[in-house]
């Protein structure tokens, strides 16, 4: 085991490597710096001062030695501009640079400055994942739950007519990506002109003009506000996840011991709880796992269209504004979260199925 | 002249689209008049999920294909004084021959919300399928050799295609898809890699074929080779000499991120079912006679794994839509007043809350064409698995 958890680790970290490298390749390409010059020194720059402007910031020099110098394993640059003020990746212009320390990237734990939120990366960063976290909690505690009982009640009889709602349910809900489910959503119960509000409010059943809200923040997280972005970003997993457990529990109810139950004499509910059930989980336990990088697809476009301040939203930004260092940060923690869901998916999946054996 | 009710604007929708009924019509009453003849696709006939599934994808492929006729207005025309109108409201000021009613609504721009939807389908139908068969060429190159062969190719490609795996799509998207990127010529470069795939899959299934004949393999493979170089000069490159083949910039840079974001996932499911099959008789048979490696894969393993692969293909499809509409939503690469579905509902839901219309109809658009997708694809499953 602890040699499997070490070769998986190590593939890991091969793969962070790679992957934050590709994503450091892609945001330091040589248009979006001179964009980047052009936004932070002044607009109407010449090429040569764009180029001077490139090279005085540290942006200049080959792609690895940058990339080295943003993970923290190649000494910071230092210049000294036109002005004579020395200036440096490791300390702020004008200060001292021999009392800066020589590497500072993200293994230092310096993330770099944001010029959107305008402050260093990582507390911004902090904030927006403690947001995102939030809704990502209440995504997972209705999505599991629903996903597990539909997948379940639907596979426990195959072809029951039960089986046929429930699985033309998830069919749907996989066909229906958050964009438009949302967009569904907050016309049926959160807009004041269509849908289910206007009658409610002229019942009186409702206080305000819609059912619920079509936009949230973190700072006000409440049944009004978050029942939609949740459902919104549930609603495409809950299909999925539903349809794997079925597969599983119909293979587990045609087993040899299911059948040596029933005929022992077992009811049939005991049968699928004491017998079924913990078999029937454990590939869907893989499927839930490898569903977090999907969440991230959904927090992206939920955060987007009810205009919550989390992580997505701020990976848009920084897409949208050019924010070189903060859409890294946002890469290395979208690439960590990938990896190490994986991670758990396959040692969790060793340690639930004794079948699997290591070698 | 009034608003129209609603149940005159379905009326109305239903009478615009007669062409694609027709056309629905002809094509079940063939298909099912002739369905024993026709092999898998017949065989759908007997599923009634497959049919529905059937009939709603072919629904919007005719909607696609006869747009011209069932648009009321110039997808792109604005018209003065019809900003976010409701359904069914009055054109003032109609001219001759005209249209007289905006159907489904205008949209913020006072564009007729119903042509655009319309329009929208044949946008999103002529980029989703042939983005998906591009991703299953270059999957199932490099799959079916893998699961082969094994060994170090194998774990070479593998790691390759985890690591595209790992990267969350829409941050993929925000990288791969953007006007810098273009100045750059990344995405001429990995169309240069990927639209090779389609010419190198063809030419080596006929060489491996044929190779025993040269006057036929050198017919054939030439006939591919003339064709193929033809298209990817015009594709990739954007320099066909004649002219016909080429492909906008902006469309080229989605395109290739779309394929190069399926393919991975295209190679894991290929590579797993030929690794399940050539532990087959069949294949030790073929290697017994004496036939080259690559003749077993593509003439003897990858027939036999037609079934997943076709089901697969379908619910691909279906994802590829999606892609593709998360790229319009977040507005990347495409033209600012493109009908396509994501862009329109990127457009709408900022007048969401109040005028809901133009952003709901090309959502239930593109549910019905992914759902229909799926259906489709579960009943060809149910109907390869009864064989």
């Amino acid at each position: 085991m602890p040699a499997f958890i070490a070769r998986r680790l190590g593939l890991m970290v091969l793969t962070a490597f790679v992957l934050t490298f590709v994503v450091f390749f892609l945001t330091n390409l040589p248009p979006n710096l001179e964009k980047l010059a052009r936004s932070e020194g002044s607009v109407r720059m010449s090429d040569e001062a764009v180029a001077s402007w490139i090279v005085q910031n540290g942006h200049g020099g080959s792609v690895f030695s940058r990339y080295g110098q943003w993970l923290g394993v190649v000494p910071g640059w230092t210049a000294t501009d036109d002005k004579g003020v020395a200036r440096g990746r490791c300390f702020a212009a004008g200060s001292d640079p021999a009392a800066a320390p020589r590497f500072c990237g993200v293994l230092q734990g310096d993330w770099g400055h944001s010029t959107f939120f305008k402050k260093p990366v990582l507390p911004a960063l902090a904030g927006m994942l403690g947001a995102t976290g939030w809704l990502m909690l209440w995504v997972m505690i209705v999505m599991v739950p629903s996903a597990l009982v539909i997948g379940v009640v639907s596979g426990m009889r195959e072809g029951s007519r039960t089986d046929r709602v429930l699985s033309t349910f998830s069919i749907a809900s996989t066909a229906t990506p958050e964009y438009v489910s949302g967009v569904i959503l907050v016309a049926l119960l959160a807009s004041p002109v269509t849908g289910l509000s206007p009658l409610l409010a002229e019942w009186g059943w409702i206080e305000g003009k819609t059912l619920f809200l079509g936009a949230a923040s973190p700072d006000n997280i409440s049944f009004w506000s978050f029942t939609l972005p949740v459902m919104t970003i549930a609603l495409y997993g809950i299909g999925y996840i539903a349809r794997m457990t079925r597969a599983s529990m119909t293979e587990v109810m045609t087993a040899q011991y299911i059948r040596t139950a029933r005929l022992k004499g077992v009811s049939f509910a005991q049968v699928v709880l004491r017998h079924a059930l913990r078999n029937a989980l454990i590939a869907p336990f893989t499927v839930i796992m490898l569903q977090f990088p999907w969440l991230l697809n959904g927090v992206v476009i939920v955060e987007t269209l009810f205009n919550y301040k989390g992580f997505g939203w701020t990976l848009v930004q920084a897409a949208g504004n050019n924010d070189i260092n903060l859409l890294l940060g946002c890469s290395v923690v979208a690439v960590f979260v990938v990896l190490v869901t994986q991670l758990v998916s396959d040692i969790g999946y060793v340690f639930l199925n004794p079948r699997i054996r290591l070698s | 002249m009034d608003t129209l009710s609603y149940t005159a604007i379905l009326g109305r929708i239903l009478a615009q689209f007669l062409p694609v009924w027709i056309a629905l019509a002809a094509t079940f009453a063939l298909s099912f008049a002739f369905r024993r003849r026709l092999g898998l696709y017949g065989k759908l006939f007997d599923s009634p999920v497959g049919m529905i599934g059937f009939g709603i994808v072919m629904f919007w492929v005719f909607t696609a294909l006869f747009a011209d006729q069932i648009v009321t207005f110039d997808p792109y025309a604005q018209f003065s004084g019809m900003k976010n109108k409701p359904l069914g409201t009055v054109l003032k000021g109609a001219a001759e021959g005209q249209y007289s009613h905006f159907l489904l609504g205008g949209d913020h721009l006072a564009r007729d919300v119903f042509s655009r939807m319309v329009m929208g389908a044949r946008s999103v139908l002529s980029i989703a399928p042939p983005a998906t068969l591009f991703a299953f060429m270059v999957g199932i190159t490099l799959g079916v050799p893998a699961g082969y062969f094994g060994g170090r190719l194998d774990t070479t490609l593998s790691f390759i295609a985890n690591l595209v795996l790992a990267f969350p799509v829409i941050l993929l998207f925000y990288l791969l898809v953007t006007p810098e990127i273009r100045l750059t010529g990344i995405p001429v470069a990995m169309a240069a890699v990927l639209f090779l795939f389609p010419i190198l899959f063809l030419t080596v299934l006929l060489n491996a074929r044929f190779f025993t004949d040269p006057a036929k393999r050198n017919l054939y493979v030439g006939v591919v080779l003339l064709l193929g170089f033809w298209a990817y000069s015009g594709l990739a490159f954007n320099s066909d000499p004649l002219g016909v083949w080429r492909m906008d910039p902006n469309l080229l840079n989605v395109f290739v991120s779309v394929v190069f974001v399926n393919a991975p996932t295209v190679f894991r499911i290929v590579r797993g079912i030929v690794m399940d099959l050539k532990a087959r008789d069949y294949v030790a048979a073929g290697q017994t006679r004496g036939e080259g490696p690559w003749y077993i894969m593509l003439w003897e393993i990858l027939p036999n794994a037609r079934g997943p692969l076709i089901v697969d293909f379908c619910l691909r499809i279906g994802y590829t839509t999606i892609l593709l509409g998360t790229l319009g939503f977040f507005g990347l690469g495409v033209a600012p007043d493109s009908p396509d579905w994501g862009s329109t509902i990127d457009d709408g839901r900022k007048t969401l809350a109040l005028f809901p219309h133009a952003a709901v109809a090309p959502a239930i658009a593109l549910m019905s064409l992914v759902l229909g997708l799926n259906l489709l694809a579960d009943g060809l499953r149910e109907e390869s698995l009864r064989d």
